[in-house]
């Protein structure tokens, strides 16, 4: 019955790999069995050239000119200028003593939202990967429950979190009934930088778990149990077997919990718009502020502390790399 | 084979040179435009009668945020690209990508008799400029709106005209403790909000020349009045302290849901409060509160303005003339519940649909208020760089309410950020 039918669509195949095969046979002809690889890299190459690497290279442009005009053939060329501007500082400790005291206010802000992210985001992970690795009751249903903010929009994880920390919100009203003080939340500065750890971690922690859980999953079982053959402690066996063997995943969660964390931006925006004050202030909501919001437009002094922000973010990379790479060497 | 692919030529031609020359006979007009209200669909509305005036002509009506009218429109036009029309706000800092249209309007002396005291706000382009860029839609005075009721609940007398800044922060204070009320007083968290009482405390912002002067005795007298404020609770924290950056709050959920007994904002909110507050409550406009400078909120408004790089530089000169007309403004107004900048109709006044007695009050009190406003306040306005004095002055003046800086600091890198920011718009 459906013999005519599939005959047809045999016949559309091979017409159209036909099509298709005798322009690539050309091609290959000119190109030789060895370089034909170029040409089916190339729409990708294109793209990746016209969207991240020509924005590259124009930002170096940006950032070696001034003005607030956006055409580059506008801008007169001032060298260092907006490097040195961001650079200016008496004491790096103390950001007003800068010329741009909210660069380096975003700069502290950034470096301790990226240690204290990263690093309790990792411990959460690894404890919440470890436990969902275990035979324990209703696992599948906690495993979607970890991973289900992940799949939320960050506009609506901050909304979310607003609703619930703002005066008249939720938290409050549950501290009010239990005749507790209730407290500004998103208006006193250290409570405010902890909240935006607290939900950067919330809404990307099931992401890491799900990978190192991945990671647990391929140890294999039999080194676990030629370890409780030779009676080896529960301590012993984490610290000698899985985290060893797990070190691996964890450099990939490391690298990328990293970049993600120095990159963060739309959660806390709509959380704190950076406050109060600069208080939550992180590099890219500086940049974007600095490039696009106020008036006039920087775009010089975005591109230079865009382009600081990329080599902190090469060297890190790089470093943990290559201590990843000396570890499996060792 | 060979006919075959010269037909094909030939009629691919045909279809090619059709279209361009439809194109050069009608001509599609984008009109990028925010709304706080139902101001792009009366708009939309009007277009119409355009439209059925103008045959091949059409106007399509974009609706967008007021972000990326703020953020986005600039860049667009910079680079040449962009919207043939805009409503906007920042009409001095965009006033180099506009488009004169006096060529192409039927009576500009007309035009200039009506609407010359803000079309003034977009000649920025040299000493002798007389363009005609944008025509405004809304007229807007800023000034604050008091919850009656509470006022009443707390058997406290109404402050009358020409009471101070201290004596309506004391009244209010003393009603929202007399009613439990969260907030006695809130502020935009707006630069724009800010020089008002700015003023009223004797800023004078610009020197003889015209040149800013940000910070002088007066600026600093408000800013030690506005710290202290918020630090004891006469000011809602929240709305200053609670964002960062230059980023725009304001309180009018505060104010809608009763919480709020003194809102100092501007006449855009008056069709929102119409409509929000219902009979919850006795809500009204009240003259802006005075200081040693005077008594002053600052004026500002919406115009739609035309942009160089269009290709139908005459059609989009005429769309102007019909948006200038005094009946289709008068349509709109009546819709949008807001304060005519057509001198004619501010004269006449607006036939406002469905307006409540609390609206018709407050509009009369905002258009009232206009006239009385100190000649800074106008000047501020106008001034082409205001942005960058609005923008330094929100997120330094933060800095010194959340305790980042002292109030001097503040104020000097006020004073810095503006002239950076000056320099790098010459």
């Amino acid at each position: 019955m459906f013999a005519p039918v599939t005959t047809a669509i045999s016949y559309l195949y091979r017409a159209a790999f036909e099509l298709f095969e005798r322009p690539m046979l050309a091609v290959q002809k000119m190109t030789g069995a060895q370089k034909i690889a170029w040409v089916f890299l190339l729409p990708n190459l294109l793209i990746f050239g016209l969207f991240t690497f020509l924005p590259i290279f124009l930002n170096f442009f940006y950032a070696t000119s001034g003005s607030d005009r956006i055409l580059l053939s506008e801008r007169p060329y001032v060298g260092l200028e907006n490097f040195s501007s961001l650079l200016a500082c008496e004491n790096y400790l103390d950001p007003n003593s800068c010329q741009r005291d909210i660069f380096w206010r975003a700069v502290h802000n950034t470096s301790w939202f990226v240690v204290l992210q990263v690093g309790f985001m990792i411990l959460f992970s690894l404890v919440t990967a470890l436990v969902l690795n275990r035979n324990i009751p209703l696992r599948g249903f906690f495993r979607s429950v970890f991973f289900y903010p992940v799949l939320l929009s960050p506009v609506v994880v901050a909304l979310i979190w607003k609703w619930v920390l703002q005066r008249y919100g939720v938290l409050n009203a549950g501290l009010e009934t239990q005749g507790l003080p209730i407290v500004n939340w998103l208006v006193e500065a250290d409570w405010a930088f902890f909240w935006i750890v607290f939900v950067s971690i919330w809404a990307h922690m099931g992401f890491y778990t799900l990978i190192l859980l991945a990671g647990l999953q391929a140890i294999p079982a039999d080194v676990y149990e030629a370890a409780e053959m030779d009676g080896a402690s529960k301590w012993r066996v984490f610290s000698k077997i899985t985290m060893p063997l797990l070190m691996p995943t964890m450099v990939v969660v490391l690298v990328l919990s990293l970049i993600r964390a120095v990159q963060a931006f739309d959660e806390i925006f709509v959380l704190t718009g950076g406050g109060p004050g600069s208080a939550t202030l992180l590099l890219l909501q500086f940049i974007y502020e600095t490039g696009f919001a106020f008036r006039p437009q920087l775009y010089g002094l975005a591109a230079a502390a865009s382009l600081l922000m990329a080599a902190v973010l090469m060297v890190l990379t790089l470093l943990q790399l290559r201590a990843a790479r000396g570890r499996g060497e060792g | 084979m060979k006919s075959r692919h010269l037909l094909s030529g030939i009629a691919f031609a045909a279809i090619v040179a059709a279209s361009s020359a439809s194109s050069a006979s009608a001509a599609e007009l984008r009109f990028a435009c925010y709304q706080d209200g139902v101001e792009c669909d009366a708009w939309a509305e009007q277009f119409k009668a355009f439209e059925a005036e103008n045959p091949g002509t059409t106007v399509a009506v974009d609706i967008v945020p007021y972000k990326s009218i703020v953020e986005s429109l600039p860049l667009q036009l910079a680079s040449g690209e962009g919207p043939d029309l805009a409503r906007v706000t920042d009409l001095g800092g965009l006033a180099t990508y506009m488009l004169d249209v006096t060529p192409y309007v039927a009576d500009a002396a007309k035009l200039e008799e009506q609407y010359g005291k803000t079309l003034a706000w977009t000649r920025v382009n040299g000493p002798d400029d007389k363009g005609i860029y944008a025509i405004m839609d809304q007229q807007t005075a800023t000034g604050p709106f008091v919850n009656k009721t509470l006022f009443e609940q707390a058997g406290v007398d109404m402050p009358g005209a020409g009471a101070t800044y201290e004596e309506w922060a004391a009244a209010a204070k003393k009603v929202a403790e007399a009613t439990q009320t969260p907030y006695p007083m809130a502020l935009d968290r707006s630069g724009h909000r800010y020089a008002g009482p700015a003023i009223s405390y004797g800023a004078k912002l610009f020197d003889d020349k015209g040149d800013p002067i940000t910070v002088d005795e007066g600026f600093r007298a408000f800013s030690e009045q506005f710290v202290a404020w918020n630090e004891d609770g006469t000011i809602a924290k929240e709305v200053w302290a609670g964002a960062g950056g230059a980023t725009y709050q304001d309180a009018a959920k505060e104010f809608t849901n009763g919480s709020l007994v003194m809102y100092m904002s501007g006449s855009w909110q008056i069709g929102r409060f119409g409509r929000d507050i219902g009979d919850a409550f006795d809500w009204v406009a009240v003259p802006a509160p005075c200081g040693p400078g005077g008594c002053t909120g600052i004026p500002g408004g919406a115009a739609i303005a035309a942009f160089k790089h269009t290709k139908a530089p005459e059609e989009v000169g005429k769309l102007l003339d019909f948006i200038a007309r005094e009946d289709v403004q008068a349509k709109v107004l009546a819709k949008t519940k807001n304060i005519p900048a057509n001198q004619a109709l501010q004269v006449k006044g607006i036939d406002y649909e469905n307006a409540t007695d609390a609206e018709k009050a407050a509009l009369t009190a905002f258009g009232n208020a206009l006239a009385g406003f100190s000649p800074v306040a106008f000047q501020f306005q106008g001034y082409k760089n205001n942005r960058a004095i609005m923008n330094a002055t929100v997120t330094r003046i933060t800095q010194a309410i959340v305790g980042e800086l002292s109030l001097d600091e503040a104020l000097d890198r006020i004073d810095a950020d503006v002239e950076e920011a000056v320099a790098a718009a010459q």
